[in-house]
């Protein structure tokens, strides 16, 4: 009994790590507006890591890097040939001209930090 | 939401302690500003507060001052200094947990832990807080970073190093907390495993950071360029002031010794220029009135003043700062693999230690706990996704920075790749394999003409044209004294010649083929033009109202080296092909003397990159190397397109690599550092693949089997860590490279 309740039990944890990490999306999605869209780029991630554009519009990601690590001191849209290197404390403002609707990943420059820009 | 910083700026126009009171003043007033702070002796100030530069700027300019933000400079000065702290407070942390892990390791290395029972619990019971305690202080970034990334739906480093050494102090704590709940065979705890595992990240964070430091050097260097004063001439006085004030069409002078501030054309003054620093050449540049000076290179001798034409972001050291910076984040497609491996990994490994649980729970001999517990820690321990994320991007950083100390901006990773394969590099003639500066050799007068009238109407046409060839025809004619006239309805004949009037004359200056296209009858020239191109010369037929007048030769003499470098890309294995409008005979004879192997000649500028198709067609991986401008349809058509020029007077967007200097050993350089890159990137890949496709499994005990062992955590950690530290250092090695063959 005890068996089959562990192995059962790991199968869930298997199953949960796949919806969770890779089925499911973050339930916080910021809306680009005209305005800049704040990021924060701090302990492993972006908040928001999942911004949300219209197709035509131009957006303008403010990246505030609080995090000293090395890993934080690029972003870089590698679909969109953009990068920007990001001092600590200091905005940074990447402007995305508009393109053409889909999904552009944005990571540090070892793809541990991940955001998405999703264009509609 | 609004972001509270720090600005600072630089302040003109203040005299006396009265104008510090204003300029704070107007700061202060500015809504959002929390304080400001002005430096006299500095004439700088400091703003903190939810306020943009631009409104500072503004506010200050109306209190009749001027300002400007001084940004990259207190970027590099404040990323420095937050550096330093991140990497004493990782040593720090480091120390701490070494402190309190290393004697507990020592102590269960030689096995004279206490008991769990009896008095032996309290020192279990300190033990435990005392890890605890080093979790908080020294690993509580792993907890928070992995906390963050889960809400966020992400698993990065920190995921797995907080997983690990949070389950191992849990099930230690259990063990001492509640003994009878494990059977006794496993009741061994881990919290020395914990602890020293901790120490030994930040360790190699520590480490990584330090040698990731020596990778942004070469950017270092070209902001190290950037002299910060400027001595400009306001209303007839000299003053210095900040750089990022040098206003366009300002007189600037430099004096000797003195880095030039801005880009601009020297309008006084005589001097000898030092522009190593960017074109990689190594003697210095004289430099005259009307000439180009470039703004972070040093002036030798002579002072001389300067109109600036390109200032602050506009210069072309601003310019390729930002080229190399975006460079050296671009990725080649050799790192992709890579990168759709890293986007999945953690969650993979996650899932990989929930298998390995689950095997040592169901397979597993006594004391199973345990087993289970240190297969499924090492195993969240061992894998390092640094390792494969860095592999490719380090060694580009590293890579493109060390081209640019060459005078060589690699713009995408699809270059840098690509340069390693080509199989053909070809060649524009005039500028490229020529030193591009032609001049008159020959003037043959036809009968009923003499050399002066043929060489005056000569330089008439030619003064309307911008062909490089005109310029070296109306230089000589000025250097005989003689006054071009004025030609009218000029046309210029793309790859054949020009037509135009002149003295009421219809004139036709150009090729063989433009004249034998208007019937025009050549008598006894051209086996003189023949002989003429057999070495090298370009012969020009001159044309008037339908009879032949004569010709003028030109010759564009190869440069020194272009011999050297063409060998060099000999021994790489290429090929070499020149392409030029030029005739048949004169490009065969620069192709003798620049040991070129094959010529495409007389070939219009549209059709080059028609050539360039035809060699792709064949199967080869073409680079093409031209003036960036006018070969900028061929350049994009190759595989990899080089723009050379010399200085920087070049369309530096307008290729794919650019070369600073006007030398094509840039070209062989470019792809020795190519290739040097391509393969520490493949050494980096190869390292972290074999890494995690070892560790991963024996980590989790696929030896156990045959050695009755499994892999210690602590070992694990030390690997870990080491791994992100050995990728590092690896590519740091391309700080050392030598293109194979000095420079001629």
């Amino acid at each position: 009994m005890t068996s089959a309740l562990v192995n059962a039990g790991g199968l869930v944890v298997i199953g949960l790590i796949v919806w969770w990490f890779w089925l499911s999306t973050p339930r916080r999605v910021q809306q680009a507006s005209r305005s800049p869209v704040d990021v924060v780029v701090a302990d492993g991630v972006y908040t928001p890591a999942v911004i949300e554009a219209r197709a035509g519009d131009t957006v303008t990601l403010r990246f505030l890097r609080t995090d000293p690590g090395p890993c934080a001191e690029k972003v870089i849209f590698s679909d969109l040939g953009v990068s920007a290197d990001l001092a600590v404390g200091s905005p940074r403002d990447v402007v995305i001209t508009p393109v053409a609707p889909g999904d552009y990943e944005f990571t540090c420059q070892m793809g541990m930090y991940r955001g998405r820009l999703i264009v509609r | 939401m609004s972001t509270a910083k720090s600005i600072r700026l630089s302040i003109s126009g203040m005299s006396c302690a009265g104008c510090v009171a204003s300029v704070e003043h107007a700061l202060q007033s500015v809504a959002g500003v929390a304080t400001a702070s002005v430096n006299f002796a500095e004439h700088t100030a400091t703003v903190s507060g939810a306020v943009g530069p631009d409104q500072l700027i503004h506010a200050v300019s109306a209190a009749g001052y001027g300002a400007a933000e001084l940004r990259d400079a207190a970027d590099e000065s404040q990323k420095e200094a937050a550096e330093m702290a991140y990497y004493r407070a990782l040593l720090r942390k480091a120390l701490v947990a070494a402190a309190i892990g290393a004697p507990l390791f020592l102590l269960d290395l030689f096995g004279v832990m206490p008991h769990m029972e009896g008095k032996g619990r309290w020192f279990w019971l300190i033990t435990g807080a005392a890890t605890l305690f080093v979790l908080i202080y020294s690993g509580r970034h792993f907890f928070t970073g992995a906390w963050k990334a889960w809400r966020a739906h992400n698993a990065n480093m920190d995921t797995l190093i907080a997983l690990g050494t949070g389950t191992a102090w849990l099930y230690s704590m259990v063990i001492v907390l509640f003994p009878e709940t494990v059977p006794s065979l496993a009741r061994h705890a881990y919290f020395e495993a914990a602890a020293v595992i901790i120490a030994l990240i930040n360790f190699g964070s520590a480490l990584e950071m330090r040698a990731r430091g020596k990778t942004s050097e070469a950017i270092k260097r070209l902001i190290g360029l950037q002299p910060k004063t400027a001595r400009v001439v306001r209303d007839g006085v000299e003053a210095d002031i900040a750089i990022e004030e040098v206003g366009l069409d300002e007189t600037v002078r430099v004096r000797p010794g003195e880095k030039i501030p801005v880009d601009g054309v020297i309008i006084e003054g005589h001097s000898n220029v030092d522009e190593a620093m960017l074109t990689g050449e190594p003697l210095p540049v004289e430099k005259t009135a009307g000439d180009d000076v470039v703004g972070g290179t040093i002036n030798k001798s002579g002072s001389f003043l300067f109109k600036a034409t390109r200032v602050g972001k506009d210069t072309a050291l601003a310019r390729i700062i930002e080229l190399v910076r975006q460079a050296q984040n671009a990725k080649p497609a050799i790192g992709r693999l890579a990168d759709r491996i890293s986007a999945v990994f953690v969650p993979t490994v996650l899932i990989i230690a929930v298998i390995t649980f689950l095997v040592w729970f169901n397979l597993g001999p006594e004391p199973r706990a345990s087993y289970m517990l240190v297969a499924t820690m090492t195993v969240l321990i061992i894998a390092c996704p640094c390792a494969l994320g860095l592999a490719t991007p380090i060694s580009v950083m590293v890579g493109v920075g060390k081209a640019a100390e060459f005078g060589i901006l690699i713009r995408n990773g699809e270059a840098l790749q690509q340069s390693g394969r080509l199989t053909i590099v070809v060649l524009d003639k005039t500028g490229t394999v020529t030193a591009g500066h032609p001049a008159v050799t020959r003037v043959v007068a036809a009968p009923g003409w003499n050399e002066q009238e043929l060489l005056r109407i000569a330089a008439s046409v030619e003064a309307g044209s911008e062909h490089p060839l005109a310029e070296a025809v109306v230089d000589a004619a000025r250097q005989r004294g003689l006054n071009p006239a004025t030609a009218t309805a000029f046309q210029a004949i793309a790859g054949h010649g020009v037509r135009a009037t002149v003295d009421g004359k219809s004139v036709l200056f150009g090729n063989e083929k433009l004249m034998r296209d208007n019937h025009i009858a050549l008598g006894d020239l051209p086996p003189q033009a023949a002989a003429m191109a057999g070495q090298a010369e370009t012969p020009m037929y001159l044309a008037a109202d339908g009879g032949i007048a004569g010709i003028v030769a030109v010759a564009d003499p190869v440069r020194p080296d272009s011999a050297a470098a063409i060998a060099r890309l000999h021994a790489l294995g290429i090929k070499v092909v020149m392409v030029t409008g030029d005739n048949e005979a004169t490009a065969r004879a620069v192709a003798q003397q620049a040991g070129i192997d094959e010529v495409f000649a007389e070939v219009l500028p549209e059709d080059k990159a028609a050539k360039i198709a035809l060699l792709q067609a064949r199967g080869a991986v073409v680079g093409m190397v031209g003036d960036g401008i006018n070969d900028a349809p061929a350049l994009a058509r190759a595989d990899v397109g080089f723009a050379i020029g010399t200085g920087t007077d070049v369309a530096i967007e307008s290729a794919d690599v650019t070369l600073m200097r006007g030398s094509l050993h840039g070209v062989a350089d470019a792809i020795a550092i190519s290739n040097a890159t391509v393969r520490n990137i493949k050494q980096n890949l190869f390292g972290a693949f074999v890494y995690n496709i070892l560790g991963i499994p024996i980590a989790a005990g696929v030896l156990f089997p045959l050695t009755g062992l499994l892999l210690n955590p602590i070992i694990a950690g030390a690997a870990m860590a080491a791994s992100s530290v050995t990728v590092v250092s690896n590519a740091n090695r391309l700080r050392f490279f030598k293109p194979a063959q000095e420079r001629a």
